[in-house]
């Protein structure tokens, strides 16, 4: 009995990261069909936003914060990440709607960009940066109008960006000589965030170790699915955001505004994610290559619940999680001492975190083979499914 | 002899004769370890020209060539670690493990001939048995690529985490290995795995452009436009991606076989994530759908990613993660489909020297055109 406790226990933990990790996945692919290979990253900002937050109150004036301030740090994780996302609709996905294949590898793209960026991020790169982006946005302020009527007007337009990068190389490479503006600010190196006491010690019931820090992330990711139902199925946005994934083109005829649709969804999806990298922190130490760990599982998850179906994603992602657990321990010898000695072989062949991932996902692949559409499929009468 | 000089002949001799001419000067031209390179990337063209197949005519992204490249790597670093040894002896990597015999499946690589064999026909076996149960499903589009992911990851984690097998995450070497007598990391060597490499690059496109200009193109071609459309007039398009995909599979193979022995190693590094899709961006930035365009980009990027690395290696993935957005964005078509599709004469068109119509070269100097030309740019005044 203990034994099956322990597992639920530890099934349950590592399958509650994945709800959370794949919810804003959930909301992002199943109700846009936007694959973003970014999400990762999107956590990965989520973890660094803890661990910015966590060294401003750490010292000074906000000290009292500390005890809280894990607290503290997942609204603003949701409002740091959610913007980065939202500046990624805005300026790549929106313009590869309905290409899913090419919206894949834009948002890889992306994803390389930004775990780049985290670690090679200085004082003297950030001023560069912005300076290239004013200089970008600005130049055809200062042209006269009628030179962007012109048929060399993309050439203007590319000489404009080659300028502005340019200049802001430039510039980071001459502050990049004062040593203080050229600290990178995170570096390559992995990250480490002391959570609060609270959240360190665990509870013990009898047999049963339950580390507070488990214990925190359920709670958070049963308040995540709770509060992302409740925004999907009652709020007003909520119900435009499913009239606009039932029939684009008839919410669009009955003024709902479709686009502002689309970018609150994936404002809301990459918050989501960096809500999950909070509860990441708290697992461990963080890198840069962070995304890369998540991402893969995130997938798996979101299609073996069937695409657009939140039931689907807590179901698939908490079955995947009990399942990695009870084959990387190899706790079904305890159960079962006396097994024959080839089936023994084969349970401690599986019996280690990398090898109980290949066999499940090895599984996960075997049973789409039989439910193609996933545990809860959508129903449609359409040739492509 | 004018005749030979006209520019259809010109057209159709001159590339082969560069080719040709590239294989005699280069190995004199480059230092070794350039050369050493140039292999090595005209060797992942062949995956490249593979992943063209599948992406470019039939619309399948596969984001995991890296298991077939591997494989094939595998299969011939596992012969040329026996082939070093004396009768009963073991690769040395065993004795760390503990493990007294060889295990099974690494007998048959004692064979030359099944090694051979095995480099394309177990990559494009694996191809075709994934590939089947997953088209019979009609798993497709993004579903399609996922699930390679997927399976990508679980033959990493396999070879990753298999010491006693394989030899784990430190994967097997070949430079000490003798090919015919030659030691496989010295320069002589491996300048005939350059020339090996350059007629097995030819063979590949010239495989693909067979495979891609009959009937069977053809319907792939419809697969990637309209699958519906092709199975109700009476088509199985299962059988088609099954076989192209066990095609491309078998080609990964022999492009990772051949970019093992010029870089002396193969580990399960090659199965890593961003590897597979860095293979899709080769193809994407030369071409989809042009063969020319995947063996140029995998070569024109690798090359750039070599030189970038040297000097700058913190750019590299920016400039990395740039082109995956600008090509996607701006270049659909990739450089080679932008070159055929008149990108040049649009840029000539742009700076005020319009090339002139094909068809009706009368109507450009027409003034009455000319006059509504310049209004309609703006005055131009």
């Amino acid at each position: 009995m203990d034994l099956f406790f322990d597992t639920l226990f530890n099934g349950m933990a590592i399958g509650s990261v994945l709800v959370l990790a794949a919810l804003g996945l959930a909301v992002v692919f199943g109700l846009m069909g936007v694959i973003n290979m970014a999400h990762g990253e999107l956590m990965m900002i989520g973890a660094y936003t803890t661990f910015v937050v966590q060294n401003l109150v750490k010292n000074g004036p906000l000290e009292f914060l500390f005890p809280i301030y894990i607290l503290v740090a997942i609204p603003i994780a949701f409002l740091v990440s959610g913007l980065v996302g939202l500046l990624l609709e805005k300026t790549v996905i929106r313009r590869l709607y309905g290409r899913p294949l090419e919206t894949l590898l834009a948002t890889w793209g992306v994803s390389l960009i930004l775990q780049q960026f985290v670690r090679s991020v200085s004082t003297a790169f950030a001023l560069g940066l912005v300076l290239a982006v004013a200089v970008g946005l600005l130049v055809p302020r200062l042209l006269p109008a009628r030179w962007g009527r012109q048929r060399w007007a993309p050439l203007l337009d590319l000489g404009r960006w080659l300028l502005a990068a340019l200049l802001g190389i430039g510039l980071a490479s001459l502050l990049g000589g004062v040593r203080v503006l050229d600290q990178p600010w995170f570096s390559a190196r992995n990250i480490d965030v002391t959570a609060p006491r609270w959240l360190r010690g665990s509870i013990d019931l009898g047999a049963l170790n339950m580390p507070v820090a488990r214990l925190f992330i359920l709670a958070l990711t049963a308040l995540a699915l709770l509060a992302v139902v409740w925004f999907l199925q009652k709020s007003v946005w909520g119900m435009r955001i499913r009239a606009v994934t039932q029939n684009r083109a008839m919410s669009d005829c009955l003024g709902i505004p479709t686009e502002r649709v689309d970018a609150l969804t994936f404002l809301v999806g990459s918050g989501l994610a960096g809500v999950a990298g909070v509860a990441v922190t708290l697992l461990g130490s963080v890198g840069p290559n962070l995304g890369g760990n998540y991402i893969v599982d995130c997938f798996m998850v979101v299609v073996l619940g069937g695409v657009g179906k939140l039931l689907g994603t807590v179901v698939a992602a908490l079955g995947i999680g009990i399942l990695s657990y009870v084959i990387g321990s190899g706790s079904l010898l305890l159960v079962w001492p006396a097994m024959p000695s080839a089936l023994n072989a084969l349970v401690s062949f599986f019996a280690t975190t990398s090898m109980a991932k290949v066999l499940v996902f090895a599984l996960i692949v075997l049973f789409l083979q039989f439910r193609p559409a996933g545990l809860f499929p959508q129903k449609g009468r359409m040739v492509e499914a | 002899m004018a005749e030979l000089f006209s520019t259809r002949t010109l057209g159709r001799w001159l590339p082969w004769l560069l080719i040709v001419l590239a294989a005699l000067l280069l190995p004199v031209l480059l230092p070794p370890f350039r050369l050493n390179l140039l292999g090595r990337f005209l060797a992942l063209g062949i995956a490249a020209l593979g992943i063209d197949l599948i992406w470019g005519f039939t619309g399948l992204l596969s984001l995991g060539q890296g298991i077939f490249f591997a494989l094939g790597g595998y299969a011939l670093g596992m012969h040329l670690q026996l082939q070093a040894l004396q009768p009963g002896q073991l690769p040395e990597f065993f004795s760390l493990y503990g493990v007294k015999a060889l295990p099974a499946f690494w007998q048959p690589f004692h064979s030359a001939l099944f090694t051979l064999f095995a480099i394309w026909l177990i990559p494009a076996l694996v191809a075709g048995v994934l590939g089947y149960l997953v088209f019979r499903n009609r798993i497709k589009g993004v579903y399609f690529s996922i699930l390679t992911q997927a399976a990508l990851l679980v033959f990493f984690n396999f070879f990753n985490g298999q010491q006693k097998l394989i030899n784990g995450t430190n994967g097997l070497k070949t430079d000490t290995a003798r090919i015919l007598g030659q030691l496989a990391g010295s320069d002589g060597m491996q300048r005939n795995l350059f020339w090996l490499t350059l007629v097995l690059v030819i063979g590949a496109f010239l495989l693909c452009r067979w495979l891609t200009g009959g009937r069977f193109g053809d319907a792939l071609i419809a697969i990637r436009d309209d699958e519906p459309r092709l199975r109700f007039t009476g088509y199985n398009p299962t059988a088609y991606k099954t076989v192209v995909f066990a095609v491309a599979g078998a080609l990964a193979g022999i492009s990772g076989a051949l970019y093992t022995v010029q870089s002396g190693i193969v580990s399960p590094q090659y199965m890593a994530v961003p590897f597979s899709i860095e293979m899709v961006i080769w193809v994407a930035v030369g071409g989809r759908g042009t063969l020319i365009g995947a063996v140029l980009g995998a070569v024109l990027i690798n090359y750039a990613k070599s030189l970038v690395s040297e000097a700058l290696p913190e750019t590299w993935l920016f400039i990395q993660g740039g082109l995956f957005l600008l090509v996607v964005t701006a270049l659909p078509d990739g450089l080679v489909g932008w070159w055929r599709s008149g990108g040049p004469g649009r840029i000539r068109a742009m700076v005020g020297w319009p090339a002139p119509a094909a068809t009706y070269p009368e109507l450009d100097l027409d003034p009455a055109v000319q006059a509504e030309k310049t209004e309609w740019q703006g005055g131009g005044r």
